[in-house]
């Protein structure tokens, strides 16, 4: 690991200024702190955010508001998030392990980096990592890479269950930065690779997390979260899904769908939510709405599995709406 | 401190489909050519000056107060086996994904390996050294003796401490249940039956 300072912020105003200036925050370290000692990441100033207001969680109105600093494990385990929002919390619970997840902070968790094996590797190329250098995934070992959103320069997925989450139930985070605060649809943090693959959220610099908030709907409790992997538990997902579904009169009145495991960022699947409108929920509409999932998909040599794997993991999902967590 | 072990099943697989090659070599020949063409920025590593600053840091570690100074580079991992000696708590992966360095951290089971030890003062920490109390072992020390919980044992100090948190936190119900929120904890010797026996007989007498 390089040398490095690290310092405690004391204020919310004191820790932008410090990022501003060019020092970077660090919560539950779990993403950090892994990729500084393999020297991916290189920050020579921290300034440890842990001590700032930021762990509540609370509900207001309908509303489910999380503060950036809440840890995973917290989330998941609270009675509020449990009763009006389950679909958060089995997401969270899919994600890392327990230690982990008692470490890892919600805003850490929406930034966290690839896991792109090359990415973490120096002597590979990787755009990510060394813009310009190259992407040692697109001809090389893939079959976790994503399928949608990729560019010729980098086609890694974004790791982040709660984040598919968090997109499908059009949660909004807010931030504050040295201009100020501003609110905005958590789907609009994540970029596109691009020719600009190391550039992957739309933070200004200095800018802090404060906040994530789920608004309340017809959906949240006719929702689940399906993560399909190499191995029952404490993996990353190679395809997932967030289905919601609000049935009223045995048809399908609204439906939301975003999946993971397949896209450069979460990926929201508006034109699979528009066929299962007005429908009855059952399997055979589940599997014809399913089929558009994979329009304009572009498969790499070792992942053209997710074709598959992705609309059986939808209907499943869809079909688990039906079901008690 | 790097450390290149294979933990998801592909890997595991790709290892024994190319002869024993590692995980590394496969992914960098399949990689190619253009691995290569990465490989000035590995050598341009900034030779950065050492770091001036040391921290004072005060530590409870089963229940013994210690004040250090320290590198703010290190580990609590790192600190609590070279600094303060207890070799107990593991270093597996050194990367979070294993649960040999597991802990108690106020309370929490954390992994020891992914946090500095500079971000924790004040705190307190329970090592596998600090379970055994006048001369008896914790319930659970003795519940993986009596289940078989350990093979070579290298996994054993995270899983104790781990299944500690897991039974606190209420999620050792059933054999299901543990197997779930015992899965931070890697064991390659397999033991996982007597592992979850010995969580669960000691979450019934707890
Ligand atoms: C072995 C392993 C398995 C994992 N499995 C999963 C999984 O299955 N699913 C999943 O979703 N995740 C998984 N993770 C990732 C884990 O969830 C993230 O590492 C964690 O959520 C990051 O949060 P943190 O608080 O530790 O972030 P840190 O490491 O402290 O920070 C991460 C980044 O966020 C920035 N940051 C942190 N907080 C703020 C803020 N408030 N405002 C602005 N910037 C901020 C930091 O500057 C840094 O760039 C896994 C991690 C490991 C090590
Ligand atoms: S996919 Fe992205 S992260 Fe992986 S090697 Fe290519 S550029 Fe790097
Ligand atoms: S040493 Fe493997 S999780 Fe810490
Ligand atoms: S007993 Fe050998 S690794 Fe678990």
């Amino acid at each position: 690991m390089l040398p490095f300072t690290i310092e405690k912020a004391t204020s919310i105003q004191g820790a932008i200024a410090a990022a501003s200036s060019g020092r970077r925050f660090i919560a539950g370290g779990t993403t950090l702190i892994d990729l500084m000692r393999e020297e991916v990441e290189r920050p020579e100033h921290l300034v440890d955010i842990n001590t700032l207001p930021l762990s509540d969680i609370r509900i207001e109105g309908s509303d489910l508001v999380i503060g950036a600093l809440a840890r995973m494990a917290d989330v998941a385990a609270h009675p509020d998030v449990q009763r009006l929002h389950p679909l958060v919390a089995e997401s969270l619970i899919e994600g890392a392990s327990p230690q982990l997840r008692n470490m890892a902070s919600i805003g850490g968790n929406l930034l966290q980096r690839a896991r792109c094996p090359y990415f973490r590797m120096l002597d590979a190329s990787c755009n990510k990592r060394s813009p310009g250098s190259g992407c040692a995934a697109i001809n090389g070992l893939n079959a976790g890479h994503a399928i949608f959103g990729t560019s010729n320069h980098c086609v890694a997925t974004h790791p982040s269950d709660i984040a598919v989450v968090l997109v499908a139930l059009e949660a909004t985070m807010q931030v504050r930065g040295p201009r100020g605060e501003r609110s905005f649809p958590v789907e609009e943090l994540f970029r596109l690779p691009g020719d600009t693959p190391h550039l992957e959220h739309t933070l200004l610099p200095g800018e802090l997390i404060l906040t994530v908030r789920v608004p309340g709907s017809p959906y949240s409790r006719r929702a689940r979260y399906l993560k399909v992997r190499d191995r029952a538990s404490y993996e990353f997902a190679l395809v997932s899904a967030a289905a919601a579904l609000d049935v009223g009169g045995g048809v399908i009145r609204q439906a939301r769908l975003a999946v993971g495991g397949v896209g450069t960022r979460p990926w929201r699947l508006g034109a699979v939510e528009k066929a299962l409108i007005g429908k009855t929920p059952d399997r055979k509409v589940f599997e014809t709405a399913a089929r558009l999932a994979i329009e304009g998909a572009r498969p790499l040599s070792g992942n053209h599995y997710k074709l598959e794997l992705l609309p059986r993991t939808i209907v499943r999902a869809l079909e688990m709406t039906g079901e008690a967590a | 401190m790097k450390s290149e072990k294979p933990f998801s099943d592909d890997a595991v697989q790709i290892e024994q489909n190319c002869g024993g090659l590692s995980r590394r070599a496969i992914l960098l020949t399949v990689g190619g050519v253009a691995a290569l063409a990465a490989a000035p920025t590995a050598q341009s590593i900034s030779e950065r000056p050492p770091t001036a600053s040391t921290g004072r840091v005060r530590l409870v570690v089963n229940g013994k107060p210690h004040e250090l100074d320290l590198d703010p580079r290190r580990s609590l991992l790192d600190v609590l086996r070279e600094t303060l000696d207890l070799t107990g708590t593991k270093k597996g992966c050194n990367q979070g994904a294993c649960g040999a360095c597991t802990v108690l951290l106020n309370d929490r089971r954390v992994v020891s390996c992914l946090t500095l030890a500079a971000m924790h003062d004040g705190a307190q920490i329970r090592t596998i050294e600090g379970l055994e109390a006048n001369g008896e072992l914790h319930p659970l020390q003795t519940a993986f003796v009596e289940h078989d919980g350990l093979q070579c044992g290298f996994c054993t100090p995270g899983q104790i401490m781990s299944g500690i948190g897991c039974i606190a936190e209420g999620h050792a119900g059933t054999p299901d249940e543990i197997r779930f929120w015992m899965s931070g904890n890697i064991c390659r010797c397999g033991a996982y039956p007597g592992i979850v026996a010995a969580v669960a007989d000691a979450a019934k007498r707890a």
